[in-house]
């Protein structure tokens, strides 16, 4: 969990504090936070004069602009056709088992959230992950091994 | 103008005007549902669908403007299949336990259904395998989303004519619901509990919480003693339920029927709206003042009037810094229930704990008023049960009446007595109208210096209404209102409300008074009245309350008899100490969610 405190009144100076400065706003919490709280939407919409309803179900829409709570490392692993058939169930088993997490959760010391994603583009080097916005493609057991690790330090 | 052929038969339209419209106008009829009169375009349920020669795929007539040289087919075999498939793809994602549904009969799903879909369903059903649970957290509502098919018209209702939002659309695709904020119960949200939703709701997946059986158990209890009150906005509707054109006005056969439903007196809110105009008169009189002669900056300026429940939840969540501004008079429906239980069976000698106040309204938010907790000055609960016009209706084919038929009948006494000034509470405007009847005879003596009574400025259907009253000839307690002119404005409709109570909190405009009611075109127009209400049939009930006004022998709320007795009985004087206890209540802030 995140304070809210004046990051959402500063980023509605930043953006405005019309209907359409909702999804930059959004956007920006989640590069710096991973998630959005209640209370910052809650205070998004106090700032915008809209509901905060409203401000969960614009952000409930976008897969990318999570509403539960989010470890500082997102993983998302491709779970369409493509990377299925070249072996993402394997990816998705080696993950689980370093992080000792289940798809969905996040570790206990908040480091790391493993979700799927729809496909991300990158068929012809499947399988293919995010983790935040970085891609990783051609990944075998022992690369996403390596990739995770690198996020540990 | 354009020139368009529908079916064939050419006509010509105003530019802009959509094909679903110039049907209209040829008597053609192409079903809807997502579309309402009192709403923007939708075009999502599609149902509308009709065929326009060359072009690739059919048109959603709600959405469609007109073109020139256009040639529509509203029944072609195209358009009827895809009617059908899109009425059985909405069946296939809605519980259609019809028979035990509050809705059965009065579901414009059902209906469609019956036109395009019977026999055989072609889509797998959807709703069994999903874990949908009814929210029944609100005491007004419940919102059951099996039952939902996503037109969203309560979301669009909750925000164009509510500015609350209490709803939105969330997730997507296959997920996509009509949700609070993260999914919360409707009772921990900013609901107003006003009901325009499920007045609007095409199908039962909004439907106001019933309590008939609730009523009838205690008809039926031969221990209790049953006292029903009656809003002024329902005399005005419940004929449309029962047989009759909207602008009806049904109040000798409404009595009638509640007599021979079996309650024990049958008795009139209207009798404590002039009671709360005379409560909420005294404390606007008194607050101008210890402001204009006391100079007491305490004491706030504009006053708010309070018998809108679902406004004054509104003003709790969105403006608490206002709350000082609300008058803390009860709503007469509230009023009427601490006496109930206090004078009413004291002068009856009735043991109050034998007493069942039931109240009939045009609103669901009375549901929520008479459970808050502040509502209990009697040692009781001062209103136990509320029931919309809806349900009044429904007990009263329950009871197999002919409300046709039935005789005209007059009410009970004590608190059965009303005046015009009453009866136009149910009126956008009314409110106003009825306290400055009573205000400024009060500072000078002499009636309103308006023709006939008829204070013609703060009627009508105008968003945000204000006028301006000049007081001259004051009498002595008065004298310091002498020249003043009494700046009133009056808003219907929370989005009005919203504007309203704005541009006083910024300093943009200033009154003494204003009225506000939560509905559109006031309690005529509220969440419990017949569906479907809109804007044609809201004038209609208009057009009645104030011709109800017209023909009452007494038209100003501090004459009538009943009042004048209840304060030399019992109440001693207005905003007394008695009144205090029983008929003045306060406010909560609550949160922004």
């Amino acid at each position: 969990m995140y304070h809210t405190g004046n990051m959402v009144k500063e980023l509605a100076e930043k953006h405005g504090r019309k209907r359409e400065s909702l999804m930059p706003i959004l956007q920006e919490i989640i590069t710096k936070h991973n998630y959005l709280t209640d209370d910052a939407m809650v205070a998004v919409a106090t700032e915008l004069d809209i509901s905060a309803a409203e401000v969960y179900g614009t952000a409930s829409f976008y897969t990318f602009l999570d509403t539960k709570e989010r470890g500082r490392n997102v993983i998302r692993v491709c779970k369409t056709i493509t990377c299925s058939m070249k072996g993402k169930n394997d990816i998705i088993s080696t993950l689980e088992d370093i992080l000792k997490i289940k798809v969905g959760e996040t570790t206990p010391d908040k480091m790391f959230t493993l979700l799927e994603t729809n496909c991300i583009g990158w068929c012809h080097k499947a399988p293919a992950m995010l983790i935040n916005d970085m891609p990783y493609t051609d990944l075998t057991p022992e690369t996403v091994i390596d990739v995770v690790k690198g996020y540990m330090r | 103008m354009v020139t368009l052929k529908i079916n064939e038969h050419e006509i010509k339209v105003a530019e802009g005007t959509t094909i679903l419209d110039a049907a209209k106008k040829l008597s053609i009829n192409i079903p809807t549902l997502c579309n309402h009169q009192d709403l923007c375009v939708a075009g999502n349920c599609r149902v509308c669908v009709v065929e326009q020669k060359g072009a690739r795929t059919l048109v959603a007539a709600c959405a469609m403007p007109v073109a020139e040289g256009m040639e529509i087919n509203t029944n072609s075999l195209k358009v009827r299949n895809a009617r059908k498939h899109i009425v059985e793809l909405l069946l296939s994602e809605h519980r259609a336990d019809c028979t035990k549904c509050y809705k059965n009969q009065n579901c414009e799903l059902q209906t469609l259904a019956n036109e395009f879909s019977f026999g055989e369903h072609i889509f797998l059903d959807l709703v069994a395998g999903r874990p949908y649970e009814i929210d029944r957290s609100s005491p007004s509502f419940f919102k059951d989303d099996s039952k939902c098919i996503r037109c969203q018209r309560c979301v669009r209702t909750c925000s164009e004519l509510q500015h609350v939002s209490a709803i939105a659309v969330a997730n997507k695709g296959s997920h996509q619901k009509i949700s609070s904020f993260h999914d919360r119960p409707m009772s921990h949200v900013v609901c107003t509990n006003c009901g325009q939703c499920v007045n609007r709701c095409p199908t039962g997946a909004l439907v106001e919480k019933t309590y008939i059986d609730q009523v009838w158990d205690a008809i039926y209890d031969p221990e209790k003693h049953v006292v029903v009150q009656t809003a002024p906005a329902v005399r005005v509707a419940l004929g449309e339920d029962l047989g009759f054109d909207p602008g009806v006005r049904v109040t000798g056969k409404m009595v009638a029927a509640l007599r021979q439903l079996g309650f024990d007196s049958v008795l009139d809110t209207d009798f404590t709206a002039d009671l709360t105009i005379v409560e909420e008169g005294t404390e606007l009189l008194t607050r101008l003042k210890k402001v204009l002669v006391e100079g007491d900056q305490k004491v706030a300026l504009p006053m708010f009037t309070s018998c809108s429940p679902g406004w004054i939840k509104f003003i709790e969540h969105k403006f608490p810094h206002m709350l000082p501004n609300l008058s803390t008079c009860k709503s007469p429906q509230q009023m009427f229930g601490a006496l109930a239980k206090t004078f009413y069976a004291e002068k009856r000698g009735i043991d109050p704990s034998k007493v069942v106040s039931v109240s009939i309204m045009p609103c669901t938010a009375k549901k929520f008023e008479a459970d808050r907790p502040e509502m209990r000055s009697s040692g009781y609960k001062d209103i136990d049960y509320v029931l919309t016009t809806r349900e009044l209706a429904v007990m009263i084919k329950q009871a197999g009446i002919n409300f046709l038929s039935l005789e005209d009948e007059k009410y009970d006494s004590i608190m059965g007595a009303s005046t015009g000034a009453a009866v136009i509470f149910g009126a956008t405007g009314g409110v106003m109208e009825a306290a400055l009847r009573t205000a400024y005879e009060i500072i000078t003596g002499r009636p309103v210096p308006f023709t006939n009574l008829d204070i013609v400025p703060v009627r009508g259907m105008e968003g945000v209404k204000e006028a301006t009253i000049k007081i001259e000839g004051t009498k002595a307690d008065w004298k310091f209102l002498e020249g003043a002119e009494l700046k009133v404005a009056i808003a219907h409709g929370l989005v009005n409300a919203n504007k309203l109570v704005k541009a006083v909190s910024t300093g943009k405009a200033s009154y003494h008074f204003i009225e506000i009611m939560a509905c559109p075109g006031g309690c005529l127009g509220g969440g419990g009245q017949p569906i479907p209400t809109n804007i044609e049939i809201r004038k209609k009930r208009m057009e009645a309350i104030y011709s109800e006004d017209t023909h009452m022998a007494i038209r100003k709320s501090h004459e009538n008899p009943e009042v004048v007795a209840i304060y030399k009985e019992f109440l001693e004087e207005p905003n007394g100490h008695k009144s205090h206890k029983l008929l003045h209540t306060h406010y909560v802030k609550r949160e922004s969610y």
